[in-house]
């Protein structure tokens, strides 16, 4: 690499706790956003009477039933919004998620713009105040677009005011890896909600459980553009796990990870990508090596467990590699 | 057309505006502009910066179980001002204060000369909680304790300005200065039109160009950290907003290691050096092997790394015996002591009962005085003289027979006011003034300080725990 004559271009060091915080960050905002998009398009489906089993689908993707049913009755509408919009003692509801990324937001505001601070700080206020009224079935609509909304201003903010160094590759890789895991666990639980049972073969295709499925990845339209006729399961979730251009697909996620690993590893040399960069090639080899219709013949549900456990590695070499010293002070920031 | 500051009544106290307006034309121009103001108007604009301190996170928070509740400083958009001829005097007195500090504590770990001479009782500094035995011969860079001071100031009913207390350890509050000028800017630009105000914005350059001084000198380009207990201080927010206007990593003692008595940071790339350290955090913190063991706060081995002069802390250890309440007393002939000078602000008037002249002023006035006891030894506990029974007095007066050099004693202190907004009106409000110095190679005073107000009718209290705010602070040019 050229040395480069500009001072200011010269990039500064990072603290592994703020590179982890900055993962963790990008992390609970993608989920939170990820989370909104799915209860969305269950609360419209399940309304119009078409999926009756969405709302325990919804618990099913975050592995969440048996702890819901501790806590509530019955899995219905108003019980799982509730369970994951407001709960706070819910870890994974939206409100919890919420909580972590303003920690980490705060231990990061050295670092980050005034405007990336504040906009997670107004958010976190705001939600923080939310009833379970307010994630009434009649509103959870209206609440979910605001969080989807929130978290899009949240990734426009930082797009457009935080400094390109090291600090953002970090950031990246932590929002392409929950959203490729969001992503794979979607498909891992609809497809096989969705597809039909014995009985129902021959019979014609329900398919707005597909659109259902491919709007809450926000990928309808993108979907329809390259397959203009007709629709079948595997086509969606090939869109969904190999399209190249979508960017909610599995392999446009990891292969932005790989961008972002390669610049950690040739920009700012830093040695402690290669075993991610090494996990990654065996994920991404998976994914372009295979058409969907082997993956489907060999099982999709082992492979998207596999993927779901490539993820974890993967986020265990960057953990290890980069901030694993300061695992115990980070109290706040917890895996799934 | 009646003005809001029409009926204002500043009582028997000396008020920073109405009292400058007299005879200087912008402060009276000020104060003119303010008395046209829409009450509504006023109103309006508070709400708008309440909000937005809230939003900002200019804040302390306060953590329950599972939540974490923000509270701001409550912020008066009532300027106080100072003129430039009252900021002469604030400058020269602290940059004096502080430079008197730096002799003294230079003094008690070296030689001893001035307990030595009789000036201060030696039994004060050296039976002193806060005096640190590890300090005893140990060179700090340019002779510097004391990089950061606030001087706690208050003015009597003649408008003389009295130092109330020296904060020579981690005085905190200077990001509210910044902040406070900075919400002024938004939601009051029409009020300080065409007057010209000193800025403020240079602080964090003037912190890190002390901290770069005070580096170990073989180093080329320093890197300087600010040291945070981390999250959960309420100070955290000016910890944030100190680091970031010096451009520099804040750091909590987790993310420090020493190795080969050199202090490092812990970074992607593996261990980076770091060579100054704006720390704030309490001396008992620092290194569990030289101060409290069960310290997670600090970094183990970091005193170690500053004796051998490989790494520098600002402020530096054991300044706390200084601007202890004992030696608040001997501040005025600690001045004479060193500088030659007389002190250019006065104390409180402090009477030291150790000292016979001291002790008979004060076992005749005592229903008149406050009695508070000195050092960390004290336990007796203070009495307010105007507020006392017959008995609490007679009581309290053998207790100063017994042990007089346990005690000072104090006029009730009577602090100045400024117009404030209360409810729909300005009315007076107790203030007081804590200017901050940065001490390198030289001293820069901070223009003006954080004016902190007593928002409550007739109270004197004007911390923020008990229904204190703040109010931005103008020294006119």
């Amino acid at each position: 690499m050229m040395p480069d004559p500009e001072p200011q271009n010269r990039a500064p060091m990072l603290l592994s706790r703020y590179a982890e915080s900055l993962f963790w960050m990008a992390r609970y905002m993608e989920r939170i956003e990820n989370l909104a998009r799915i209860l969305d398009v269950t609360d419209t489906f399940v309304r119009h009477g078409a999926d009756q089993s969405g709302w325990r689908s919804v618990l099913r993707i975050n592995a969440d039933e048996a702890r819901f049913l501790e806590h509530y009755d019955e899995v219905n509408a108003a019980n799982v919004a509730e369970f994951y919009l407001v709960d706070r003692e819910n870890p994974t509801s939206i409100l919890s998620s919420l909580f972590a990324a303003r920690e980490n937001a705060r231990t990061l505001r050295p670092l980050i713009s005034t405007e990336m601070w504040s906009q997670i700080n107004i958010f976190y206020n705001r939600v923080r105040l939310l009833t379970p009224a307010d994630a009434a079935p009649s509103r959870v609509s209206g609440l979910c677009a605001y969080l989807k909304e929130q978290c899009q201003s949240h990734a426009g903010i930082t797009n457009g005011t935080f400094y390109r160094d090291q600090s953002w590759s970090f950031y990246c890789i932590g929002k392409f890896l929950e959203r490729g895991d969001q992503t794979s666990r979607l498909v891992d639980i609809k497809y096989h909600t969705l597809l039909p049972t014995a009985e129902d073969v021959g019979s014609p295709l329900d398919v707005s459980q597909w659109h259902a499925l491919l709007r809450a990845a926000s990928g309808y339209h993108a979907y329809r553009r390259i397959h203009p006729s007709g629709m079948t399961p595997s086509s969606v979730a090939g869109f969904l796990l190999m399209n190249q251009s979508f960017p909610r697909s599995v392999t446009l996620c990891v292969r932005q990870i790989e961008i972002y690993l390669n610049q950690l590893s040739s920009s700012y040399g830093l040695r402690g990508a290669y075993a991610a960069q090494e996990r990654l090639d065996e994920l991404r080899a998976a994914l372009m090596d295979q058409t969907i219709q082997q993956i489907i013949g060999r099982g999709l549900h082992e492979f998207l467990d596999w993927v779901q456990l490539q993820f974890i590695g993967l986020q265990q070499a960057v953990a290890e590699n980069f901030w694993r010293k300061t695992d115990a002070a980070q109290g706040q920031t917890q895996s799934h | 057309m009646k003005g809001l500051l029409d009926g204002y009544d500043r009582g028997a106290f000396f008020c920073e505006l109405m009292d400058c307006a007299a005879h200087d034309p912008a402060v009276a121009l000020i104060a003119e502009r303010l008395s046209q103001m829409d009450p509504a108007e006023l109103i309006r604009r508070a709400e708008i910066a309440e909000i937005e301190l809230f939003n900002q996170g200019i804040t302390f928070t306060v953590y329950s179980d599972k939540d974490a509740i923000d509270r701001i400083l409550p912020f008066d958009l009532i300027p106080r001002v100072l003129t430039s001829r009252e900021w002469d005097v604030l400058e020269r007195g602290v940059r004096q204060r502080v430079a008197a500090l730096n002799a003294f504590i230079w003094d008690i770990y070296h030689d001893q000369r001035i307990l030595k001479d009789g000036v201060v009782p030696a039994a004060l500094v050296l039976g002193n909680a806060n005096f640190r035995p590890e300090m005893v011969g140990l060179d700090v860079p340019l002779g510097t304790y004391v990089h950061v001071c606030g001087v706690d100031i208050i003015r009597d009913e003649r408008g003389e300005f009295l130092v109330l207390e020296d904060n020579a350890r981690t005085p905190s509050g200077v990001s509210y200065v910044l902040e406070n000028r900075n919400m002024m800017r938004r939601v009051f630009p029409d009020l300080m039109d065409g007057i010209a105000v000193k800025p403020v914005g240079s602080y964090g350059m003037m912190l890190h160009a002390a901290l770069t001084e005070i580096a170990p000198t073989d180093v080329a380009a320093p890197q300087v950290v600010l040291l945070s207990p981390g999250i959960y201080n309420s100070a955290y927010f000016e910890h944030i907003f100190l680091a970031r206007e010096m451009g520099v990593p804040l750091v909590e003692g987790n993310d420090l290691v020493v190795e080969d008595g050199c202090v490092f940071m812990r970074t992607t790339a593996g261990l980076a050096p770091v060579h100054s350290i704006y720390r704030r955090l309490n001396d008992d913190f620092l290194d569990p092997d030289v101060f409290r063991p069960d310290s997670t706060l600090g970094v183990r081995g970091l005193i170690d790394s500053w004796r051998r002069g490989r790494v520098a802390i600002a402020n530096a250890v054991g300044t706390g015996v200084a601007d202890d309440k004992a030696i608040y007393a001997y501040m005025p002939r600690i001045i004479r002591y060193y500088l030659s000078e007389d002190p250019v602000l006065a104390n409180v008037e402090t009477h030291i009962c150790g000292e016979p002249e001291g002790l008979a002023y004060t076992l005749a006035n005592l229903e008149k005085l406050v009695v508070k006891p000195v050092g960390e030894s004290g336990g007796y506990g203070l009495i307010i003289g105007p507020h006392a029974t017959a008995a609490e007095i007679a009581a309290f007066r053998l207790q100063l027979q017994e042990n007089p050099a346990n005690y000072i004693s104090q006029p009730m202190i009577s602090l100045s006011v400024s117009p404030t907004l209360a409810g729909s009106k300005l009315a007076p409000r107790h203030v007081d003034l804590r200017p901050f110095s940065i001490t390198g190679r030289k001293t820069w005073v901070l223009p003006g300080g954080l004016t902190r107000v007593a928002l409550r009718e007739g109270s004197l209290v004007v911390n923020s725990s008990q229904g204190g705010g703040s109010k931005d602070t103008w020294v006119l040019e």
